[in-house]
């Protein structure tokens, strides 16, 4: 097959491209060769990235030997073969050296630094070490360190290619409709571009430094496109909270990236370098946890995580097919992949392997928690699945946390699907009941629309975890996880999966009954939207029935498949170079059955209380605690309160007031000061630089030649005889000095 | 050999073309007093010609040289001559002391 694995950079480079040609020749050329650049581009790019991924299945399965291996892992390394020996830092060298032999060489390395116990050792052995296709050039030289800017594939990249470019190319399609007629649709389709591109950049990235490029591009484009109507306060506020949020975290990001490149060895900025650097044993792992923390703060911003998630519900301002793409789908999954791709800084820092808890952990729980009750006041359908979004993002931080990457990785890649599918799907009821999210206006849609409604049930079924749709195996594979750990189980994150896998449940089947079920309590006529989102909505829902299976466990129930079908996703996605050893959980029985139980009694208890109006109704006008705990969750724990009134209100006067005395005093000071001693010092130069030197010089100059030639014209008489006579006197003088003289 | 009456000769020519060239008025005779210059020139040569002659008599280089002289001489006073020419069909005149146009 055609080998798209070394230049894999034409994917980004195209959306660029497609973002450029948008940019300039939109307008011009009107809205549908508009969303048909955007559309073709996106879907050359899938194409694309399949050939990428169908490369590295095959390179999975034929793993290179030789002198093939060798070059890539030069190149893995950060290597360039004619700048090779001089940069090679310590790990580079030592894999260099064993070239030579380097399938088995390369594997000993790694067993040797990173594990010593045996069953580790064992578990190595039976897998063999595939590297990642690294590509990279120099991008520019500063103080003896290159670096380089360049493409990783491995795995997981090609992962999020696929998932990526899906997503994009049915945003694209599902958006010619849904913003159909905008005033800035060339400017809302030149952004779904650019933040492809960026996305695209920032999975392919060989490097944190370039990863940092690409997680600020796409913050960029979030903020662009939050903000699409800008014309309503609520919008721009909303997206300057995004975008001033994700700020914050931002700040961890790149102390992350310094600390992790400091910690290194300083010489390089390569992920894999930074990863088998944190995985050798001479790693310094109080600095790892150091820079894990940093670059923890940047997923906490930008995964939502607590206690930087609240931009994310604000973030639903902007529109719908945005909302799916890049705020519940692909961009936000960002911080997910970051601790994905720097696995080995977090595994070694945070010790994963031999913790039962630790902050990422924690806050990956805590955060699905409370995103999950937050979703329940929701009154605003996009809000509940926004909440839900949070929710999750925190169940695959978690599961990365308790060491379970696949899982987390799996859930990432599942979640996106389904949750896509919920967004659009909500964009239809929207665009049918009179562009509202409101679901007290909403109900009864079910028969109104019916192919929004099928693909709204498989998604929020998927999403709640039941069994054989996506979410079931991706959920439990997490709780697998939690439960049986790297070297002891990680008992409070089990539970609080499990608290969430009931929450889960229990608020999707709200939204869905509150919105599909019972009367119309809107105005609007509703009825089923064109064939260009229905099918989109199909196709995601498809996605949600049918991926769950890529990673169908070796012992379901029972049940053995060949081991050709089971795991697939845990064989070609997770990483086998640079990579901590983990022990992969199970399928474990009895986890399933209590996760599918939970689900089932949350949809159930959400059917009763909404659909049938059993339950305690009305429990919080009449109970004190229920009302407080209500208000509570209304107000989002209080938490946008105690950003923009407490930290914000309490520092802006002050800082105004000090910026004020400072800009007044010492500021203006300065510039006054410098503004007078300039004038003196120009006084001074003037008179003696100026008039005195220059000037003097010349004029000086000028009667100095006038002075000479009024001297000179005296000689000048004409008379040749008066020449020759001079001419004669200085022949004499000259011949008596020879004579006499010398 | 007499070396010293034809040097003395060459010598007290010289001077008196010498003193042609810085006093005459005439141009005509400012151009011969240079031609005295000259032949006090080929004199000397000659005379130390024919004396390295006496003993090496294949060299002959004093006697070529004065050919030399003599034959840039004709050229020299050619143009001179044709210079006083001119000079004298727009000045009426050939004193050279008139001839002072570049008079700074």
């Amino acid at each position: 097959m055609f080998n798209m694995i070394d230049k894999v950079w034409i994917i980004p480079a195209l959306m660029a491209s497609s973002f450029l040609v948008i940019l300039f020749f939109g307008k011009r050329w009107g809205t549908r060769a508009t969303a048909g650049i955007g559309i073709a581009a996106v879907s050359i790019c899938l194409l694309l990235s399949v050939i990428v991924a169908g490369n590295w299945i095959s390179r999975v399965n034929h793993p290179p030997t030789g002198a093939a291996l060798a070059a890539d892992v030069l190149q893995a390394n950060g290597l360039t073969p004619q700048t090779g020996e001089n940069i090679a830092g310590e790990v580079n060298a030592a894999t260099h050296d064993s070239g030579e032999t380097v399938a088995a060489g390369s594997h000993a390395t790694m067993s040797e630094s990173a594990h010593t116990d045996a069953s580790a050792s064992e578990h190595g052995a039976e897998h063999e070490s595939v590297p990642p296709v690294v590509r990279a050039v120099t991008w520019f030289q500063i103080g003896g360190i290159e670096f380089e800017m360049g493409t990783l594939v491995d795995g997981l990249a090609a992962m999020m290619l696929i998932t990526v470019c899906i997503i994009s190319l049915l945003v694209h399609i599902y958006s010619t409709e849904y913003l159909h007629g905008d005033v800035r649709f060339t400017h809302y389709y030149a952004f779904l571009s650019l933040f492809t591109a960026s996305m695209l950049f920032y999975v392919l990235s060989s490097n944190t430094l370039q990863m940092l490029v690409g997680w600020e591009l796409v913050g960029v484009c979030s903020f662009g496109l939050i903000g699409h109507w800008w014309e309503e306060k609520k919008n721009t506020d909303a997206a300057l909270k995004a975008f001033l949020t994700n700020r914050v975290g931002d700040i961890g990001l790149i102390l992350g990236v310094i600390i992790t490149f400091f910690a290194a060895g300083g010489t390089s900025f390569n992920v894999l370098h930074i990863n088998e650097y944190a995985l050798s044993q001479s790693a310094n792992t109080t600095l790892l946890l150091v820079g894990a923390l940093c670059l923890f703060g940047g997923v906490t911003s930008k995964s939502g995580q607590f206690p930087l998630h609240t931009w994310l519900p604000d973030a639903m301002a902007g529109p719908t097919p945005v909302s799916a793409l890049i705020h519940a789908a692909t961009m936000v999954v960002a911080g997910v992949y970051l601790i994905a791709r720097l696995y080995g800084v977090f595994f070694s820092g945070l010790a994963i392997g031999s913790s039962t808890f630790h902050y990422v952990a924690f806050i990956g729980g805590f955060t699905t928690i409370i995103g999950g009750l937050l979703a329940f006041v929701q009154t605003d359908l996009k809000k509940v699945l926004a909440y839900s979004t949070i929710s999750q993002l925190g169940y695959m931080v978690m599961a990365l946390g308790v060491g379970a990457w696949t899982a987390g990785v799996f859930h990432l890649f599942t979640h996106a699907f389904f949750k896509a599918c919920l967004f659009l799907g909500a964009g239809s009821v929207s665009h049918a009941c009179h562009h509202t999210f409101d679901m007290r206006e909403m109900g009864g849609l079910r028969k109104k629309m019916p192919i929004t409604h099928a693909t709204f049930l498989i998604a929020t079924l998927a999403l709640a975890g039941i069994f054989p749709l996506a979410g079931f195996w991706s959920k439990d594979e997490i709780l697998a996880g939690a439960s049986s750990g790297q070297q002891n189980a990680y008992t409070i994150m089990l539970i609080f999966g499990l608290i969430t896998a009931f929450l889960t449940a229990a608020y999707m089947g709200r939204a869905y009954w509150l919105t599909f079920w019972g009367d119309y309590r809107g105005h609007a006529k509703p009825h089923e939207s064109p064939k260009v989102i229905t099918v989109p909505l199909m196709i995601l829902a498809g996605c949600a029935i049918l991926f769950g299976f890529t990673n169908f466990p070796g012992n379901f129930f029972g049940i053995h498949l060949p081991s050709g079908v089971t795991t697939r996703f845990e064989h070609f996605v997770e990483p086998t170079f640079a990579f901590p050893p983990l022990q992969h959980a199970e399928f474990t029985p009895w986890l399933a059955v209590v996760s599918t139980i939970l689900a089932a009694s949350g949809l159930f208890l959400a059917y009763q209380y909404y659909e049938k109006n059993r339950g305690p109704h009305g429990l919080t006008s009449r109970n004190k605690v229920a009302l407080a705990g209500y208000t509570f969750l209304e107000n989002k724990y209080y938490l946008d309160d105690l950003y923009t009134g407490v930290v914000a209100g309490s520092t802006k006067g002050p800082l105004a007031r000090a910026a004020n005395w400072f800009n007044q005093n010492i500021l203006d000071g300065i510039i006054n000061g410098i503004g007078l001693g300039a004038r003196k010092i120009a006084a001074v130069v003037y008179v003696v630089a100026d008039q005195l030197i220059i000037d003097g010089a010349v004029n000086g100059s000028g009667q100095g030649s006038e002075g000479a030639g009024q001297l000179l014209r005296k000689i000048q008489t004409g008379k040749v005889q008066q020449y020759a006579s001079i001419l004669f006197a200085g022949a004499v003088v000259l011949a008596g000095v020879l004579v006499f003289v010398v | 050999m007499f070396l010293n009456q034809f040097l003395l000769l060459a010598a007290i020519l010289f001077c008196i073309g010498v003193y042609g060239v810085l006093a005459r008025k005439n141009g005509v005779l400012v151009l011969m007093s240079i031609e005295l210059i000259l032949n006090a020139v080929n004199i000397n040569l000659v005379a130390f010609g024919a004396y390295w002659n006496a003993t090496d008599n294949t060299n002959v280089s004093g006697q070529v040289f004065a050919l030399f002289v003599i034959a840039v001489a004709a050229a020299e006073v050619g143009v001179g001559l044709a210079l006083v020419l001119l000079i004298y069909r727009n000045r009426q005149s050939i004193d050279i002391d008139d001839v002072d146009m570049l008079k700074g």
